[in-house]
């Protein structure tokens, strides 16, 4: 059913975990589909500075869901890595989809389900930035 | 990376053919091929071969040859049984006389779906819901049947969770009420997870309709019984010859009901034996999950004589069904899940809502189910593999 790089990431994510004290955390699913999924984010530079340099210094996963979902909850935090919040927020779950070597069509939401996730941390910090400013 | 000693443990989603079955059942390809319709010898042949296997399918269910009809599977047998009663009776009635079926919420789809599909055409379906220990209360039964009900159908033996419904109390219940009503009601039972296990004898289950499969039964796939007793007005859904008493159209699969006849026949002799043996290993491996993994919850009745021997249905919190079946997969190790993950309709299994089970005890639930090889050394390798496979995913989750 899944391709030898989805298997990959499902069976040695890189990413999972927490970051202690993270700028921002973003979170998508529901129990009725089964994924749950949050994204923990560091921001650099975390404080001060037009939003437009900001870059994601680093990024982990926590997912309870079935293997598309921890391949692409890992494939999301490898593309947004270093990347600056404009290009992280441009990331489709098609980049995600197609990193993984395309998910079977079934799957697909697994790949829409991290974008959401990026989407709401960083959609979050942007806030939080606006509110202390 | 295919390891050489795998394990199956997903018995209940198919057996493999034994080996005395594909031998009976190797000369109806290329040596006794003949049409068993033909009246030479060679279609002789093949029509003797077809008798011998009703006479052991009978002998099994305990009832006359005529009464037993060979279908491509469990599903149609399933799909003869509602649609073909409901076609022949619909015939009967008069204009505006309404047909009525029971069944449960927890029959495998084929009954369900085709329950479903008849609802559509101005069916009453009334779907009963099943306790904690997924099995239908008699009581609730009663309450539904009305003067219009044509037909009860519920199953035997649950293929999730493995609970015994009480098909002797029900054909009981139904005869009864048959004494003193008007139009009778017909009972139907699918017996396909049932037939290793426990008493399929069709007078003391009272049932009208009862249906099996061969590849449940260490016999091979694309072949299906379907009982139905003298009296009971079945119409065709296939027509076009007169094969199985007018019945069933099409050219005999004369090989696998073959298989179908041999694989009933062995049944009978092992039953009690192998139920012990399989018990015994099903019960290590309950005793062993729920001791090894912290949150982990067996699903379904605690009383044995309620629970088929061959399965078991575990929940783990935090994780989710798909990755643990995967997991396990990867360690060359077969099992099945009721997660949504693995279903087109991207829900969590009907039978374990009906339970009442959250959507997330659903999503993360692992079907186990042992057969006539399952050994000790394979449950004991498989207590070792999957609290490792729980605490990785817990890990990735987060929970």
């Amino acid at each position: 059913m899944y391709n030898k790089k989805v298997i990959q990431h499902f069976s040695h994510p890189k990413f999972f975990g927490k970051i202690k004290n993270p700028d921002v955390v973003g979170t998508a699913g529901n129990p009725r589909c089964g994924d749950l999924l949050t994204l923990y984010l560091k921001i650099d530079p975390p404080d001060g500075g037009p939003a437009g340099g900001k870059k994601i210094k680093d990024i982990k996963f926590e997912t309870l869901g079935c293997a598309a979902a921890i391949a692409a909850s890992d494939m999301i935090c490898e593309l947004a890595k270093g990347k600056t919040l404009e290009q992280a927020l441009n990331l489709s779950f098609q980049d995600v989809s197609s990193a993984l070597g395309v998910l079977p069509p079934l799957k697909i939401h697994c790949a829409q389900l991290v974008t959401e996730a990026l989407r709401d941390a960083i959609g979050k910090y942007s806030k939080y930035k606006e509110k202390k400013l | 990376m295919t390891p050489k000693n795998r394990i199956y443990l997903d018995y209940a989603a198919t057996t493999p053919v034994d080996k005395k079955v594909f031998k009976a059942m190797g000369p109806y390809f290329s040596q006794t091929y003949g049409n068993p319709s033909s009246i030479h010898s060679w279609g002789e042949e093949a029509q003797a071969a077809i008798d011998k296997a009703r006479d052991q399918v009978a002998k099994f269910l305990n009832c006359k040859l005529s009464e037993i009809v060979f279908t491509g599977s469990a599903s149609e047998s399933d799909n003869l049984a509602i649609r073909g009663l409901i076609k022949a009776l619909k015939r009967r009635k008069q204009e505006g006389e309404k047909v009525h079926i029971i069944t449960s919420s927890i029959e495998h789809k084929a009954v369900l779906e085709t329950c479903h599909d008849l609802e559509k055409d101005g069916i009453k379906i009334t779907y009963l819901p099943v306790g904690k220990d997924g099995i239908v209360d008699i009581a609730d039964l009663k309450a539904e049947i009305n003067p219009e009900t044509d037909l009860v159908s519920i199953m035997y033996v649950n293929n999730e969770m493995g609970a015994i419904q009480p098909i002797e109390k029900i054909g009981r219940l139904i005869s009864e009420i048959n004494q003193t009503k008007k139009h009778r009601i017909f009972f139907h039972a699918d017996a396909v997870q049932a037939a290793n296990w426990v008493n399929c004898k069709v007078d003391d289950l009272k049932v009208d309709l009862l249906t099996l499969s061969g590849h449940k039964i260490y016999g091979p796939k694309g072949v299906g019984v379907l009982y139905i007793r003298q009296g009971t007005p079945i119409s065709p859904l296939i027509t076009g010859g007169d094969q199985e008493w007018g019945l069933r159209a099409g050219t005999e699969n004369v090989a696998n009901i073959v298989g179908m006849g041999a694989a009933i026949s062995q049944i009978s002799n092992s039953k009690f034996l192998i139920s012990k043996k399989v018990k015994k290993l099903r019960d290590k491996l309950v005793k062993g999950v729920l001791t090894k993994i912290p949150g982990s919850n067996l699903t379904g009745s605690e009383k044995p004589e309620e629970r088929a021997p061959h399965i078991a249905n575990f929940s783990f919190l935090g994780i989710e069904g798909e990755a643990i079946m995967l997991s396990l997969d990867q360690e060359g190790i077969a099992a099945s899940t009721g997660s949504a993950c693995t279903s087109r309709a991207l829900l969590p299994s009907h039978v374990l809502m009906a339970m009442g089970l959250s959507e997330l005890e659903a999503h993360s639930s692992l079907r186990v189910s042992l057969g006539r090889y399952t050994t000790a050394k394979e449950i004991d390798i498989f207590l070792k593999t999957l609290p490792r496979v729980v605490e990785r995913l817990r890990k990735i989750s987060g929970r």
